[in-house]
């Protein structure tokens, strides 16, 4: 058995409560819980589906339940914070050059929006204009 | 073997993080407004999603696919980073254990999407 003792930094579990970038790190990755969540739903939704209309219907009685209605308010919430880390973070996952520069951060943060406005748009509006007719 | 004699595995990560990857861009660009519509417009009756319609995009190729990679891909994000918080929260213990049932669980709801959508 070995005589030294070295020290060991403690690290609780929470330490990620003592600094705010690792608070924000932390909550992002706790977003993907309900991105998870909403899978299953989808997945619910989809096995109701190919049952027939019965089940179907059912699925979206379900869905009217206030409980739903809220988790589904909060997971809204959760991806979009998702989405604006995700943004964020696209500029130092893609690495895009012009000649021999990187193109800086901006233009590939703001594309991200606009493509995540028009996605926005036309998932609606296909199902508002019953697309899916 | 390698001549040194040492066994080199390959990493199985990139797999896990490509679907990851692929999982963050349609949760950043798709999920919001899937959640919007079947989550909160549908059910407060704003938007309708009725069953001939539903069965009828699910029944397309091009609609399958979509369906597939909304519900699939998400899930392999969460799974993916569900498993690596268990280790910023310090719980550590049975790592292979967890990333079985965490990757196994995205697994698992893909088949099941891509069994229901053939059914469809």
């Amino acid at each position: 058995m070995s005589k030294r003792k070295p020290y060991v930094k403690p690290m609780p579990a929470n330490w990620f409560m003592a600094n705010r970038f690792h608070t924000l790190y932390m909550l992002r990755e706790g977003t993907s819980i309900f991105v998870g969540l909403y899978s299953l739903i989808m997945l619910w939704g989809l096995a109701a589906l190919v049952k027939g209309e019965a089940a179907w219907n059912n699925w979206l009685g379900h869905m009217e339940n206030p409980i739903y209605i809220g988790f589904h308010l909060i997971a809204l919430v959760a991806c979009l914070y998702h989405a604006i880390t995700w943004f964020s973070l696209a500029p130092k996952a893609m690495h895009l050059q012009k000649g021999d520069q990187k193109i800086s951060d901006k233009p590939v943060v703001v594309g991200h929006y606009i493509v995540f406005v028009i996605a926005t748009i036309v998932i609606l509006g296909f199902v508002a204009w019953g697309g899916a007719a | 073997m390698s001549k040194s004699g040492k066994t080199y595995h390959r990493a199985d990560e990139p797999i896990f993080w490509g679907l990851f990857g692929a999982g963050g861009v349609v949760a950043a660009f798709a999920t919001p407004a899937l959640i919007l519509i079947t989550g909160i417009l549908v059910p407060l009756g704003v938007l309708q999603l009725d069953y001939a319609s539903v069965n009828a995009f699910a029944s397309n190729w091009l609609g399958k696919i979509i369906l597939l990679a909304v519900i699939a891909f998400p899930m392999w994000h969460a799974c993916h980073r569900i498993f690596h918080a268990m280790h910023d929260l310090k719980i550590d213990t049975a790592r292979g254990f967890f990333k079985l049932f965490w990757y196994g669980m995205a697994f698992v709801v893909s088949i099941a999407a891509g069994a229901y959508l053939i059914a469809i």
